[in-house]
């Protein structure tokens, strides 16, 4: 069993959903020819062709608008923004008229909306955001952000099943960075679980996407310190897995949350809600967070590196909760 | 040639407007006693618009509202009923109290999309609508409204142009009212015609007189036929006129008094009866047994939503996701083996033609006046050139409230300069002498009959 990139996974779901279902259809911008600007479609128009492949001028509120009528008639569209910060062109199409569709009228919209996210890769303002908020306050949606190769496949299927639209971010930094063996028959990852990627009793380290793996990086050097973490991969957003972190922190009593999107308004604050409502007997220090800075993604190296949580600032924030 | 009317039919296209009408009448009153929670939006003076168009299509088509096509949702087979109760948030309403007014739909049996209140937004949904349609071989229309003020949206743009590049079978109609909230047309856009914007789509377009019915039928009906046929996209232009403020809070006193007098002798259900009349297709004891029979069913259909419950408070948190209660299965009219491997595949590779046209082009665009270093026009020059005009065109008017009732509006209004090119400026003399003396040739063929690049 060869070991395949997160973006080869994500390729290979499309295709073999596509090969199941001939509801199934993709759209986007150069998705076809081109393959997409990360190649993520590549080879799916020889496939399946233009009347499954499609493609669109560069108007992202229309591609949106599309899925949800071509979904109406029981179609199950994948959507790809070329890079996730263009959502916002189709803010609008998504929370007004996706979201609200199944509670305002009983119109369930099974799309997906699919896009790279999240910096690293120095791609400045406007490629490399983490909008997963907008759209976690946004009922009606499911919002899904993988750190594996395995989950992506696994992930992107069952967005792909589900009656819900769901919004599918793909790190871009990981995108060809991880590798790791996948099986080839069928499988699916179950939308709304957590996972629990190491085990401790120390403290609890709740993350997603790429700072799940700085959250493992920082895991491993505190071990070595004596100090074990329990590290919480969430998977999906929206709905959030509680019951997994609640489990955890019960058994830890000390919670930190890792997350590259900026910090006012992250997913920090609402775990940390959650915490205090549910499990505030538990705790033993106050609940902690690394997260981006609330900054636009700045450009140069130096800048970004300061902008983005890395397995130092971790470290260190997990070091002072160690201390109660 | 479409097929005319048959007697029944065009006494059905009467029953509707006049349903229509009645209904909205009574929503008035019901709102003035405090009984509806939400805005009345009227279409009074707009019934012929909303009857002739949905009247075009057939129980396989596809439609989306806006806040004022009640009269299509209505052929289409939604019942006074879910009106009222929709207007009163009752759970009786198709909605069940989650949402109000035309907002509501029906995607198994009648094909409605459920619209929503930001303008445009239903134009690529229902794109996809006629895509999706297409793709299984289901040979359906899909058409949804915009209003003229709707024609400014970012949206509107973006799913015209993705359903004109699909060719989708697609008719919007532009239900150009004269007024988005209380803003004149011509303080919107620069243009006369809002069909003119199905030019820059390449798509063909149409301008009907929406007070006549008829005349709103048999357009909409040779528009869907054609784009049943596979032609593309189609753009009509209904000119009406919104007898009544943006909604009931609204009473429309920046409305030049002219305007309504001089629309309010072109009712559409005034001139259909008239019609009628005239053509010898009733009597008026036919009409006062329609009337009765649209009085006896509104009665029922007003009361069963009055005495319908609200809500409970608990069904607020229901509903938010599909947990299982849909089941979503696409009504397949091709083999699937169509759109699957192996004859789905093709070679990937684009195929690039006249790739050296740009520069023919560039001669044209010289020749035709459109020189660099000209200012934008800001204010609407109308043309000297009597387009093909229905009534109406005359009030409608630059200048609003102050525009005389007749004559022709650019001789005698003085272009405003909002942004310091005067009348007198060199500019604006070479630019009228360049449109009169070198206008382009006009196409005599739909652009879907054109030869393509």
């Amino acid at each position: 069993m060869p070991e395949i990139t997160m973006l080869e996974a994500i390729r290979q779901a499309l295709f073999e959903e596509m090969d199941r279902d001939p509801a199934v259809v993709a759209i986007g911008e150069d998705i076809g020819v081109y393959g997409g600007a990360f190649k993520a479609t590549e080879g799916l128009l020889a496939r399946f062709g233009h009347e499954r492949v499609i493609e669109t001028p560069i108007s992202e509120t229309a591609i949106v608008g599309a899925a949800c009528g071509m979904s109406y008639l029981g179609l199950r569209p994948v959507a790809e923004m070329q890079f996730i910060d263009f959502i916002a062109c189709c803010f609008n199409q998504v929370t007004n008229f996706v979201a609200k569709s199944h509670y305002r009228c009983g119109a369930p919209v099974p799309m997906v909306l699919r896009g790279p996210s999240g910096g690293g890769v120095h791609g400045g303002p406007f490629h490399s955001a983490n909008p997963e908020m907008y759209f976690v306050h946004t009922p009606g949606l499911k919002v899904v952000y993988p750190s594996t190769a395995y989950d992506a496949k696994g992930l992107l299927k069952s967005a792909i099943r589900d009656n819900n639209p769901v919004l599918f971010f793909e790190h871009k930094f990981l995108y060809r960075r991880i590798k790791e063996e996948v099986p080839a028959g069928d499988y699916t990852v179950p939308i709304g679980k957590a996972v629990v990627r190491r085990q401790g009793s120390d403290l609890t380290i709740v993350s997603y996407a790429a700072m799940a793996h700085v959250a493992l990086e920082a895991a491993a050097t505190l071990a070595k310190d004596g100090i074990e973490a329990d590290v919480i991969d969430l998977r999906t957003l929206l709905p959030l897995d509680s019951e997994t972190i609640l489990a955890s922190v019960k058994n830890t009593n000390r919670l930190l949350i890792v997350h590259e999107d900026t910090r006012t308004g992250g997913i920090a604050g609402e775990i940390a809600a959650i915490v205090c409502e549910s499990a505030f007997e538990h705790l033993d220090a106050p609940i902690a967070r690394v997260t981006a800075l609330d900054t636009p993604v700045p450009y140069s190296p130096p800048l970004e590196e300061r902008f983005l949580p890395n397995a130092e600032k971790v470290v260190a924030a997990a070091r002072e909760l160690a201390k109660y | 040639m479409t097929p005319a009317l048959t007697h029944d039919q065009k006494l059905d296209l009467y029953y509707f407007m006049q349903l229509n009408r009645q209904l909205e009448d009574r929503l008035v009153r019901l709102f003035r006693q405090n009984k509806i929670v939400g805005g009345v939006y009227s279409s009074l003076g707009q019934e012929a618009v909303s009857v002739g168009t949905s009247y075009a299509l057939e129980p396989r088509d596809w439609l989306a509202p806006m806040i004022r096509n009640i009269g299509a949702l209505l052929v289409k087979g939604f019942k006074p009923r879910d009106i009222f109760t929709q207007h009163m948030a009752k759970f009786t309403s198709p909605t069940h109290g989650k949402d109000g007014t035309s907002h509501f739909g029906d995607l198994k049996v009648r094909h409605v999309v459920s619209p929503i209140s930001m303008l445009g937004d239903l134009i690529p949904v229902m794109t996809g609508v006629a895509m999706a349609g297409r793709y299984l071989g289901q040979n359906i229309v899909a058409m949804t409204w915009i209003g003229d003020g709707g024609t400014s949206t970012g949206a509107f743009h973006e799913g015209l142009n993705l359903a004109a590049q699909q060719r989708a079978p697609f008719v919007l109609i532009v239900e150009n009212n004269q007024w988005a909230y209380s803003t004149p047309v011509a303080r919107q856009v620069p243009i006369k015609n809002l069909a003119d914007r199905a030019a820059a789509y390449g798509i063909a377009s149409k301008i009907v007189d929406g007070n006549n019915v008829v005349a709103v039928y048999e357009t909409t009906k040779t528009a869907v036929d054609e784009c049943r046929a596979g032609r593309g996209p189609i753009l009509i232009e209904v000119k009406t006129m919104r007898m009544k403020g943006h909604a009931q809070h609204d009473p429309a006193e920046y409305v030049p008094k002219a305007m309504f007098d001089y629309w309010k002798a072109q009712d559409p259900i005034a001139r259909y009866e008239s019609y009628l009349t005239e053509h010898n297709l009733w009597d008026p004891k036919k009409k006062s047994e329609i009337d009765a029979r649209i009085e006896h069913e509104l009665d029922a259909d007003q009361k069963f939503a009055e005495e319908s419950p609200l809500p409970p408070a608990e069904t607020a948190e229901q509903g938010v996701y599909c947990e299982g209660c849909h089941t979503i299965e696409a009504e397949w009219r091709r083999p699937k083996q169509d759109v699957m491997p192996p004859a789905s595949s093709e070679v990937a590779v684009w195929k690039v033609a006249d790739f050296g046209a740009f520069v023919k082009t560039q001669e044209v665009a010289t020749q035709h006046g459109n020189r660099p270093g000209h200012a934008p026009r800001h204010e609407p020059v109308l043309s000297a050139e009597k387009k093909e005009s229905i009534s109406g065109d005359e009030v409608a008017g630059p200048t609003g409230k102050n525009q005389p009732a007749t004559g022709d509006v650019a001789a005698q209004v003085p272009l405003r300069v909002p942004f310091g090119r005067g009348p007198k400026d060199r500019s604006v003399e070479l630019e009228r002498r360049d449109k009169v003396a070198e206008r382009p040739p006009r196409h005599n063929k739909p652009p879907h009959k054109r030869r393509r690049r």
